[in-house]
């Protein structure tokens, strides 16, 4: 069960107790216990939302920050990942293969609040080699769920 | 002109629902609840593919029996699926979907007056195949009571000495039942015993939430008398690229092969390359889908155990078959107001075969949130009809 209920509230937090166990064809007890249980685990670390801000009056600009570190003896990259992400304007941290060594995503409401992040807060440190920030233009897609305008149902009628 | 066209084809009723699909494509705003095709897309690695082959100028015919490279994907997948071994150069055909399969099957294997005995309610076009080919279809009337389960009396009962083959549509559509192990090998034993064909549509195969579809051909004795239809539609989302296969003893294969090579040529060759990435690389997808699939099925089930709506729980295809005799009405007359009062469209029972009277075609290749808002109505619909027959 715990990989299909994963699914589910992974696109609809939303779903009530009673429809997860329809869905699921089990009991409401068996499913509360295996969230609380999840919950417990850490497995679901938060109900969130996917919003499409661009649709709303409220400016917001978020950018991809490439940071290139020196790793420290005995933590590795951990240390200096916690140092960047303990910022709150920060919303994601990740470690990354490849060309550069972190990648950070930052959302801010203008321009020059993630500029000055950038200058005076993260390219300071002290393991901080270098960065790239690339600001993000337009989101066609998130978290799996496309933001462009919803299809109809093309589906033509046909006789059985 | 005056000379008549055909007998035969004027002789074909054409389907007894005509009148409720003309109005259903008058209406707007309808959600409908009648198609029979995935809302999936098709995954989008099979889309790329057949792109693909478009952009590499792969627009030639293929051989008449499908790419090579296709057979031995489905080879593959059969094996993989049901442990059957089928020879990609001599016993696979690739078809233009299953219904083309399911006609040159048939044109294959009779001869005048043979019967062909078709068990209802099942897909619309088998009797009409089957009188094509100068058979006489002998109709087995399924029973809810069965769970629209084959029965071996049933069959007993149907079969004579002209009996050529049994139609086995498993799992079904329009009822969503699937006919497990043990009900298949009650069935096997008598087919061997009387010696007779077995045509088994399986398009829905992949769509079986019960545990794994079980081919007949898979059963002692029976691949050598079996057809084995299957295809891309359901399982891939694949309806409009129309390809489908058959499997079936060399011999069979042969003839069936010539009927397709002259009335068809080939299957489409865009679609044959895409489905070589679906046999390939598809069933993650399929599971994906089929987990939906399965999620809808249990809310619906549980919609009409809530607003007390007699239907046995399917575990096939993407429909369910709820019953509706309990407002003495026939399925047509209930399909028509529940449109023309709610604006929901569902089949008669009755389109699929005379005793799917007094049933509803109610398929769940729709969104969750569409068949909520579909049920919501149908309940509200349920319980005016009851408290107006109650008031009579």
């Amino acid at each position: 069960m715990r990989e299909e209920l994963l699914g589910i509230i992974e696109k609809n937090s939303k779903i009530g107790l009673k429809e997860l166990a329809v869905l699921l064809g089990s009991s409401e007890q068996a499913v509360l216990d295996e969230l609380e249980a999840l919950e417990r685990e850490g497995v679901i670390c938060g109900y969130h939302t996917l919003i499409d801000w661009e649709k709303t009056s409220i400016e917001k600009v978020t950018a991809l920050i490439e940071v290139r570190v020196t790793p420290q003896r005995g933590q590795g990259f951990d240390k200096i990942a916690e140092r960047i992400y303990n910022y709150p304007e920060v919303r994601a941290v990740y470690l990354i293969s490849g060309g550069y060594d972190l990648l950070v995503i930052i959302e801010e409401k203008t321009l020059r609040e993630i500029s000055n992040f950038v200058s005076d807060k993260l390219s300071t440190l002290d393991s901080v080699l270098s960065t790239a920030t690339h600001f993000i233009l337009k989101k066609y897609k998130d978290h799996g769920t496309v933001l462009a305008k919803k299809r109809e149902d093309e589906r033509e009628i046909i006789m059985p | 002109m005056t000379k008549e066209l055909s007998k035969k084809v004027l002789n074909i009723k054409p389907s007894g629902i005509r009148k409720f699909f003309d109005l259903v494509s008058e209406m707007e705003d309808v959600i409908s609840l009648g198609v029979g095709e995935p809302d999936f897309d098709t995954p989008w690695h099979i889309r790329d593919e057949g792109i693909y082959a478009l952009e590499k100028g792969k627009t030639f015919y293929t051989s008449n029996s499908g790419l090579k490279a296709l057979r031995e994907e489905i080879s593959n997948y059969i094996k993989r699926k049901q442990g059957v071994f089928y020879n990609p150069d001599s016993e696979i055909v690739v078809t233009v979907g299953g219904s083309e399969a399911i006609d040159i099957g048939l044109r294959a294997l009779i001869n005048d007056g043979d019967e062909v005995i078709i068990p209802q309610p099942s897909y619309v076009s088998y009797e009409p195949c089957a009188i094509l080919a100068n058979a006489n279809p002998v109709i087995i009337n399924l029973k809810a009571e069965n769970e629209f389960r084959l029965k071996p009396d049933e069959l007993l009962a149907a079969i004579t000495d002209k009996t050529k083959v049994l139609i086995l549509p498993y799992p079904n559509n329009p009822t969503g039942a699937v006919m497990e192990k043990d009900d298949l090998d009650k069935i096997a034993r008598i087919i061997v015993e009387k010696d007779i064909y077995v045509m088994s549509d399986e398009i829905y195969s992949e769509l079986s939430y019960n545990g794994q579809h079980v081919s007949i051909a898979s059963l002692p004795s029976m691949k050598e008398r079996t057809i084995l239809i299957n295809g891309f539609s359901k399982a891939y989302a694949m309806t409009g690229w129309r390809l489908g296969y058959a499997c079936a003893p060399s011999n069979i294969i042969k003839q069936m092969t010539k009927i397709h090579q002259f009335a068809i040529m080939c299957a489409p060759t865009t679609s044959q390359y895409a489905a070589v990435e679906a046999l390939k690389n598809g069933d993650k997808d399929v599971e994906v889908m089929k987990t939906s699939y399965n999620q809808r099925r249990r809310f619906l089930i549980n919609a009409f155990k809530e607003m007390q709506l007699e239907c046995f729980e399917p575990f096939g295809a993407f429909y369910v078959f709820p019953c509706i005799k309990e407002f003495n009405m026939s399925s047509e007359e209930f399909a028509t107001r529940f449109l023309e009062e709610e604006k929901v469209a569902a089949v008669p029972g009755n389109a699929f075969g005379e005793c799917g009277e007094g049933f509803l075609r109610i398929s769940y290749a729709y969104s969750l949130d569409n068949l909520k808002e579909a049920m919501f109505r149908m309940k509200r619909f349920v319980e005016r009809l009851r408290e107006s027959n109650k008031k009579q």
